[in-house]
């Protein structure tokens, strides 16, 4: 229903990020939400390969996800399926997409998080909700500053 | 189960019309109004505005509520929060998350440049 896609250019080659993004030893190093540590880091970056990630917030809570590799193209593309241990924070699975795209500078990365409902929602989720939302937003908008 | 994309189809069509729109801007500031409230502003009569409101409902942006000879029409927001939160929580993780990827991955590169000279 709901995905999230950014995007990033990095002055890195290729290679170089999508060893950074999917092997245990790069994931221990930049996974997680702020400057918390990640206490574990298991990945096997291939087709029906899984990964599992524990970390701990600054706050002090920590939080599992795991997921399975769903599409691995080395330099170029990654799907993942992921889910939060325990489900409190959010007890359906999503879909992770990666894709790397060499550019002059280094690796333009296109990052896509997407909520899935159902297979309708997977297969259709580029579209997503973030424009629809965005549009509703800006017709709210619209609408208050013209009364 | 209503499919995602007839979901999506449904609100963009009832957004496309600008009477609609402003129907929906109304409520957001309002705890829900009554038909002829909302008619008020407009220049059409009760019965196409009646119309703008089936629209509206099957698209799950309002819902109406009749108590005695009123109907209160309400927006319906609660669909579009969960979805800003889930938003919101992800953009926030991941971005913190690809920053430091980038210094990582930029840093490697460097050490790898040195290395092949």
């Amino acid at each position: 229903m709901t995905s999230l896609t950014l995007v990033r250019r990095i002055r890195a080659r290729p290679q170089i990020v999508f060893d950074a993004m999917t092997t245990a030893e790069g994931i221990a190093r930049w996974w997680g939400p702020d400057a918390g540590p990640v206490l574990i880091s298991e990945s096997d970056p291939r087709v029906g390969g899984r990964y599992r990630v524990r970390f701990r917030r600054q706050a002090g809570s920590e939080h599992e996800c795991s997921g399975e590799f769903l599409k691995v193209v080395k330099p170029e593309h990654v799907i993942m399926s992921w889910r939060w241990k325990g489900g409190e924070e959010d007890p359906a699975e999503s879909r992770v997409e990666i894709r790397l795209r060499a550019i002059p500078e280094g690796t333009e990365v296109t990052f896509t998080h997407a909520q899935l409902d159902n297979e309708a929602s997977r297969q259709s989720h580029e579209e997503g909700w973030t424009g629809a939302l965005n549009k509703l937003e800006a017709l709210f908008a619209t609408g208050v500053s013209g009364q | 189960m209503v499919n995602y994309q007839d979901r999506l189809d449904r609100t963009f069509a009832a957004l496309t019309d600008p009477t609609r729109r402003a129907i929906l801007a109304r409520l957001e500031h309002s705890d829900g109004a009554s038909i002829s409230q909302l008619a008020e502003p407009f220049e059409i009569k009760l019965p196409a505005v009646m119309k703008h409101l089936d629209v509206l409902e099957s698209a799950g942006l309002i819902n109406r509520k009749k108590s005695g000879r009123t109907v209160t029409v309400r927006l319906r927001a609660q669909p579009m929060r969960e979805a800003m939160a889930w938003l919101h929580r992800y953009e926030r993780f991941w971005s913190a998350s690809l920053d430091r990827l980038t210094l990582l991955a930029e840093s490697a590169e460097k050490a790898t440049r040195r290395t092949e000279r």
